[in-house]
């Protein structure tokens, strides 16, 4: 007995210097390794999208030459997806789940360290095929045969990369699942869990099952490229069209994995700061689960142009559409959970709020694309470009801004600059909508997305956009300057941070010791 | 935005016609005219939503906030407000599907046309065969915008003709008439899209897709590939020429006479 205590003590020594981000199984050391990877990964991702922009700043090319501009777009989509999002909401999961949850630690500690550490290796493999001679992959994220296997010796390297981040992607996912179902606080039901955990939970589950299809699309496309398989070619018999249904059948469950830990955030913070009750609790968790089973029924709205037959356009046709009633439940709930609250608006409300806006204006250009005739227009156009960075920049971004800046204080115990805060929150909402919403104009006016260099009658909404870009990435500097300048300062947040926050986390000391919860808290 | 314009348009002559274009072109085909008509049919409906919900949310911001001494309620769920709002945007979804499904019924029905042309793309230009009239030619981008397009050519842009829409063999079509536009490729895959005659398909080797169009309205109509096709898919511009029957015919005969003298 004595020595399994003595052991538990031993526990609480861990390793200083780097060896102790190495070997860590800690969910809140690993949060934070996820955190600043992805924050990293961002930056790296959008320096790619301001050399995009840069180019189509003028028409006519200035910059660099085609083949490097597709290698660009290719790889900020990457980047961005699973490199900066991703890791983002699994770094909020590793925080946040256990202390909302009231366990100890994640489920599965030794994994966690892995599932972590698998990303930098694969992310210095993609990224190392720029500095081959063929130069890296420039087919589209998506990877289209035959394009893709045309290229040069990236592909296998992307690939494999890709590879290990899926293995990153599922390992974490079974974590998250073990962790909710096995290690809730004695009296947390599942309807009694927050919300957060609802979404996360659903997007695991979506994790496990989308990740390996992806899996099983890459590799025929590399036993195309290497083994003499044709899979996907049509001079052997194989199907071009095939890889993009199966592609597609992880694509659009995916999407919605980049969005929904967003909506569990904006369903925290809205009530938060509304200080009154979400509206709807069940009806939230049961529209997110509709989305998830929903998502994996749509794939093929990606590929209206493909020549699908009749029935099967406007089967997805209708699918897609049908999407919008879970969608459109959940944003109703949150206006009328801000509907007769007393709010303030401190910055991640204001970034909660600008998500809602924003997302829903997403929603919409959404909705557009799915009618199949006028998709017929949009497809492949700015328009498509413009409705995607408006779910993911001011959706899911803005859904880890506020997530952060709204447990930062609890994390370290620290308050962030709260007029800085604002002032972050104000550049980057006029920036992302300077940048993105032209490009709604210029797809519509016959702008095709992808392109290095275009005609003259779209040169001024281009400008417009490669300012705000510009202007957007700077501002996100602020926000590296106000992180670091909260870290620098001293222990000043209260254990409740914020007036109208609900949930276990609050209940411990701001920061957290490092082992919480290590007696579990009774809910009701 | 305007003033705008105006200077813009008196120091380039070349930028004014479409500037600041913000909307999607009706077209001159049937198909084009009710991909216009379903755009701006939802795109009202969403304008009308969103004023709901964002002046919801406004108002809600404006009056509940706690430095106007707002107190929080305490209701928190409704079925019945859930069931309201599940049921009614159902409805409408309905009410956007019939329309829709009607147009694309229309859109998808490829009898009945009178010529068809095959399209076929090639990294980076497009084959054209009109299967009936035996003429058939290839179609890349015109030297001039290929010699302003290259990295720091020197040359502005701004002052070369249609600058990345021009070709050096122009498509010619005839007015009123159903065509029938079938579409493949021989090496990656290419979308052909011309925004004024209506959506695009895509061209995918190994598969033969179709496309109609019937234009309402003689003139030259330019569009380009609309899938990602490797380096220079930026620079496979499409041009359509839509002329009457009869200089189509015309245009047919000569074709094929300069194709007899090209055998002898």
């Amino acid at each position: 007995m004595s020595a399994n205590i003595e052991k538990l003590d031993d526990h609480h020594h861990k390793p200083s210097g780097i060896m102790r981000w190495i070997t860590t199984t800690n969910h809140k050391d690993i949060g934070t390794l996820y955190l600043w990877f992805s924050l990293i990964m961002f930056f790296i991702g959008g320096a790619m999208a301001l050399v995009i922009r840069a180019e189509l700043f003028q028409p006519g090319l200035q910059l660099v030459v085609p083949g490097f501009f597709n290698q660009m777009t290719t790889l900020h989509a990457l980047v961005m997806i699973f490199g900066a999002i991703m890791p983002a909401f699994v770094g909020l999961a590793n925080w946040q789940i256990p202390l909302m949850i009231g366990a100890p630690d994640m489920a599965l500690p030794r994994l966690n360290n892995w599932s972590f550490w698998i990303l930098p290796f694969a992310f210095t493999m993609m990224l190392s095929t720029l500095f081959f001679e063929g130069g890296g992959p420039a087919a589209g994220w998506t990877l289209y045969p035959p394009l893709s296997l045309q290229g040069g010796d990236s592909l296998p390297f992307v690939i494999l990369s890709i590879h290990l981040l899926g293995l990153s992607s599922i390992l974490g996912a079974i974590n998250i699942i073990a962790t909710i179902l096995n290690m809730r606080a004695p009296g947390m039901n599942l309807m009694k869990m927050p919300i957060f955990i609802w979404t996360w939970l659903i997007t695991a589950f979506l994790l496990i099952a989308a990740m390996p299809v992806l899996a099983g699309a890459i590799t025929m496309l590399l036993t195309d490229r290497f083994f003499g398989t044709s899979f996907f070619t049509a001079s052997g018999g194989g199907d071009p069209v095939m890889f993009q249904h199966i592609f597609w059948f992880f694509g659009h469950p995916e999407v919605y994995i980049l969005i929904l830990p967003a909506f569990g955030v904006i369903s925290t913070i809205i009530p938060a700061f509304s200080r009154k009750k979400l509206f709807g609790y069940d009806s939230m968790v049961y529209a997110t689960a509709s989305i998830a089973l929903l998502s994996f029924i749509v794939w093929a709205h990606h590929m209206f142009t493909v020549g699908m037959p009749l029935a099967g356009e406007i089967f997805f046709m209708l699918t897609t559409m049908l999407i919008a009633v879970p969608t459109g439940v959940k944003v109703f709930n949150w206006v009328a959970t801000m509907w007769k609250g007393s709010m303030t608006f401190e910055t991640p409300m204001l970034f909660s709020i600008a998500f809602i806006v924003l997302f829903t204006i997403g929603g919409f250009s959404g909705l557009m694309l799915a009618m199949v005739p006028a998709d017929f227009q949009y497809h492949d156009t700015y328009f498509v470009v413009a409705h995607f960075h408006y779910v993911l920049v001011p959706g899911s971004l803005f859904g880890i801004i506020a997530a952060v800046y709204y447990w930062l204080p609890k994390w370290t115990g620290k308050m962030y600059d709260e007029t800085l805060g604002k002032v972050h929150f104000w550049l980057t909402t006029i920036f992302v909508n300077l940048t993105f919403f032209p490009m709604h104009f210029v797809g519509l006016a016959g702008m095709p997305r992808r392109i290095p260099d275009y005609a003259i009658q779209f040169a001024d909404f281009n400008a417009i956009a490669s300012i705000g870009a510009f202007g957007f990435g700077l501002s996100q500097l602020l926000f590296l300057y106000i992180l670091l300048k909260t870290l620098k300062q001293d222990v000043t947040a209260e254990d409740k941070v914020w007036e109208g926050a609900e949930g276990l986390e609050w209940t411990l000391p701001s920061p957290p010791p490092y082992h919480s919860f290590e007696k579990p808290p009774r809910v009701e | 935005m305007k003033v705008f314009t105006t200077i813009a348009a008196t120091l380039t002559p070349s930028l004014a016609s479409a500037d600041w274009e913000t909307n999607m072109p009706i077209g001159v085909t049937p198909t084009s005219e009710i991909a216009y008509d379903i755009h701006m049919l939802i795109f009202y409906i969403t304008v009308v939503i969103g004023i709901l919900v964002f002046g919801a949310m406004l108002y809600s911001i404006i009056y509940h906030r706690k430095s106007i001494g707002a107190k929080p309620a305490q209701f928190h769920e409704s079925t019945k407000v859930e069931i309201i709002w599940t049921v009614i945007p159902f409805i409408i979804l309905v009410g956007m599907a019939i329309p829709a499904t009607k147009a694309l019924i229309l859109m998808e029905d490829t009898r009945d046309s009178e010529i068809t042309l095959k399209v076929t793309g090639y990294q980076w230009m497009w084959q054209y065969e009109y299967l009936e009239d035996d003429v058939s030619f290839f179609s890349k981008i015109d030297d001039e915008s290929n010699k302003a397009r290259q990295l720091n050519s020197g040359i502005d842009v701004n002052q070369v003709k249609n600058y990345l829409r021009n070709v050096d063999n122009i498509v010619v079509l005839p007015t009123n008439t159903k065509i029938r536009i079938l579409l493949t490729a021989n090496d990656v895959i290419h979308a052909w899209w011309v925004p004024e005659l209506g959506g695009k398909k895509d061209a995918i080797p190994g598969y033969i897709n179709e496309l109609w169009v019937d234009i309402k309205k003689p003139g030259i109509y330019r569009g380009q590939c609309a899938e990602l096709c490797g380096k220079d898919h930026g620079f496979m511009p499409i041009v359509v020429k839509a002329v009457s029957k009869t200089e189509y015919h015309k245009w047919v005969s000569i074709q094929q006479n300069n194709k007899v003298a090209k055998n002898k």
